[in-house]
């Protein structure tokens, strides 16, 4: 189970490392709309620490819709997700792996560039250190629910819009909470403890139960 | 040693969007047999193919695996299946090897190196195991799904028409390793639109769309 | 003597579709009856003030029973999505798929009654209060559902994923009403949803009540009907329909 696990992690890795530009395009896409702000808004430093935990949120949710709609596309096409639902083994393994190698992918690199983001934005240390915290607790829980969309949507036409209108809304409680512990850092100086329990809480709630609503789901879509 | 087994659908009904497939269609077929299914395009062999292998979840009707309703125990029933659908399941990104790898794994497989090796050369792909499959021919792709006919330890083999894209030599190939499996007492369901001769007794035919 | 209904009978379309047509005034006419008198009652028989409010706050008889009704139905369409996932039943299928623009307009007419309240009471078109900001999102997921259900072209497929989908955005609503009533968790480890409908009186609450079994009626009657043209729609090739007498002298007019 874990064999299978590592294997498809490590075949994805492998895949976007052979067609380099995706990773590179979610994540250029995030600094350019997070640069976009000050430039709309202003520069004014106080503007600029009021507005970062959000804008830094909302870019990492759209980055992250902007790469969903490829998390089962390719291989639903070329009928590898076909034999996927044919292994001996729980989809829900198959899923997660794909999901975590999605995040890898995806996530990662936001939560690691962050710390130029939070430079542009004139953040002190302490809160570019919330801002990778919130972003690691956080981007996971995106990728699982995501999942979920990117299975309902499989293989539609306009299914990259349909999906950011099905997932943004459950996006939500990680928009609030992830944005809401960097303002405590950087705003409010409330402590933000209690804001990164309630994010890996429900990190846990989506990995408990995403993979699992994904592969049900997989399964009449392909039907 | 194979032990026996059976596959069994009993009044199959397939409907997709308001065009009623096929209907009241059962079949059975026992280890050592060879089920071919003709019929013009979209006469539903695909979708039969599929509900055998509990892809897709008929309208009415049952497909059973030794007794057991295929889609309750999924899982057994898997690990004793092979399909090798329309569509290549290779990655253009990813070598042969890499790709036979990769299906292997997912049939439950991981065989070394060295034996995917023989494998490929035994599909008939020496020289390319190493290259980008993006580079192969629509037939070498076929020749790379085909290689998993080798390493499977499956008994029961879908093919959904595994001689298209093939070349004379490929083809008896492909041939060979079907009689093979059936004499050893393999199952193979195999849908075709072309009339290729195999030398097994118990053949069944099946029309579509008639 | 215990008059057992054999339920499974009903859920299969043929027989379903004549019982409903047979169950729709039965329930009209209570309807009408009741937002008749819930109106006057709310409009006329009730005080003019509510504490600071004056005449303005009477929209809460449109506007809560709307808002109650859009939450209700929203669960009545995972319910059933659930129980056709289980059992396989295309009518409950067909029922949610019936039920989701009676919500949405429910939704809806929360909203446009909420902003009214708003402007009159807080000055406002729009205010971030966290019950109107989840109506909102209860919007977005009544829109997500159907535009989903929109997109699918196979019926099979299309029941089962929005049936998921709604599912998941029941699952979901609890923990964004939380979230967006309670943004800094610092303040609130406890949730105290301040409840104004015991505090207010007895005369106005029955008057709400009244509307809100109203709604509910009418989202019955227009479900039903509803339903009847899913039915006739999904199964036009059956051979019950044809046999249905309004079908019968449409074909033969048309000939």
């Amino acid at each position: 189970m874990w064999r299978l696990f590592k294997t498809i992690v490590l075949r994805d890795l492998l895949l976007a490392l052979r067609r380099r530009t995706e990773i590179l395009m979610t994540l250029f896409f995030f600094i350019v709309v997070i640069s976009l702000f000050p430039l709309g808004i202003g520069t004014d430093r106080q503007v600029l620490v009021q507005i970062a935990p959000g804008v830094v949120w909302v870019a990492a949710l759209l980055a992250s819709m902007l790469v969903l709609e490829r998390l089962f596309a390719a291989d639903y096409l070329d009928g590898t997700l076909e034999q996927m639902l044919l292994t001996s083994q729980p989809l829900s393994i198959v899923v997660m792996a794909k999901v975590c190698a999605h995040w890898l992918l995806t996530g990662l690199p936001l939560v690691l560039i962050s710390p130029l983001v939070a430079l542009q934005y004139r953040l002190e240390d302490e809160q570019i250190v919330s801002m990778i915290w919130s972003l690691f607790l956080g981007t996971p829980a995106l990728s699982m629910i995501g999942a979920i969309g990117a299975a309902l949507t499989l293989g539609l036409r306009g299914g990259g819009m349909l999906l950011s209108l099905l997932v943004l809304p459950l996006y939500i409680p990680v928009l609030v909470y992830g944005a809401g512990a960097i303002a405590a850092g950087a705003v409010t100086n409330a402590p933000q403890q209690a804001y990164y329990m309630l994010l890996s809480a429900f990190t846990f709630l989506s990995m408990a139960l995403a993979p699992w609503a994904t592969s049900a789901v997989l399964r009449f879509s392909l039907e | 040693m194979i032990d026996d087994a059976v596959l069994q659908a009993k009044g199959l009904t397939c409907v997709r969007g308001d065009r009623r497939l096929f209907s009241g269609l059962s079949v059975c077929i026992e280890s050592g047999g060879l089920l071919y299914l003709h019929g013009a395009n979209g006469a539903g062999k695909t979708t039969l193919l599929r509900t055998l292998c509990g892809l897709f979840r008929p309208d009415e009707g049952q497909v059973s695996w030794n007794g057991k309703p295929v889609r309750a125990s999924s899982e057994e029933f898997f690990s004793r299946l092979l399909y090798i659908g329309h569509q290549p399941a290779i990655k253009p990104e990813l070598t042969p090897l890499e790709n036979l790898r990769i299906s292997c794994a997912l049939d439950g497989l991981y065989p070394e190196a060295g034996l995917l090796w023989d494998i490929l050369e035994r599909a008939g792909l020496r020289g390319f195991e190493d290259l980008s499959a993006g580079n192969l021919s629509q037939g070498q792709k076929r020749r790379v799904n085909l290689a998993r006919l080798f390493v499977n330890d499956a008994l029961l083999w879908v093919l959904d028409e595994p001689f298209n894209a093939l070349d004379a030599d490929a083809v008896e190939i492909l041939q060979t390793v079907i009689a093979n499996h059936i004499a050893g007492r393999g199952i193979v369901i195999l849908a075709t639109h072309q009339e290729i001769p195999l030398p097994v007794d118990a053949v069944q035919c099946l029309r579509l769309g008639e | 003597m215990i008059v057992s209904i054999n339920w499974f009978k009903y859920s299969s379309p043929a027989s379903f579709y004549p019982l409903a047509g047979r169950m729709i005034p039965w329930f009209a006419v209570p309807a009408i009856l009741l937002i008749i008198v819930g109106l006057y009652w709310g409009f006329f028989e009730t005080p003019n003030v509510l504490s600071d409010q004056k005449q303005y706050y009477r929209i809460i008889f449109v506007h809560v029973p709307a808002a109650w009704m859009s939450m209700w139905l929203y669960v009545v369409i995972a319910g059933w999505g659930l129980i056709g996932l289980v059992f396989n039943t295309r009518l409950s299928f067909m029922m949610a798929a019936a039920t989701a623009p009676t919500g949405t307009i429910f939704t809806f007419l929360a909203l446009w009654t909420g902003a009214f309240w708003g402007k009159t009471s807080w000055g406002t078109w729009w205010d971030w209060d966290p019950r109107l900001t989840s109506e909102l999102i209860l919007l977005f997921l009544y829109i997500g559902y159907m535009a989903l259900q929109a997109a699918i072209d196979d019926v099979r497929r299309a029941d089962r994923a929005s049936a998921v989908l709604a599912m998941v955005g029941l699952l979901m609503v609890p923990i964004i009403y939380y979230s967006v009533n309670c943004p800094d968790p610092n303040q609130c480890t406890a949730l105290h949803q301040r409840s104004s409908v015991r505090s207010i009186e007895s005369n106005i609450f029955w008057a709400m009540l009244t509307m809100t079994l109203a709604f509910w009626l009418y989202s019955f009657v227009v479900i039903l009907k509803r339903v009847r043209n899913i039915i006739l729609e999904r199964e036009k090739y059956m051979e019950w329909v044809s046999e249905l007498p309004e079908i019968k002298s449409q074909r033969s007019r048309d000939r």
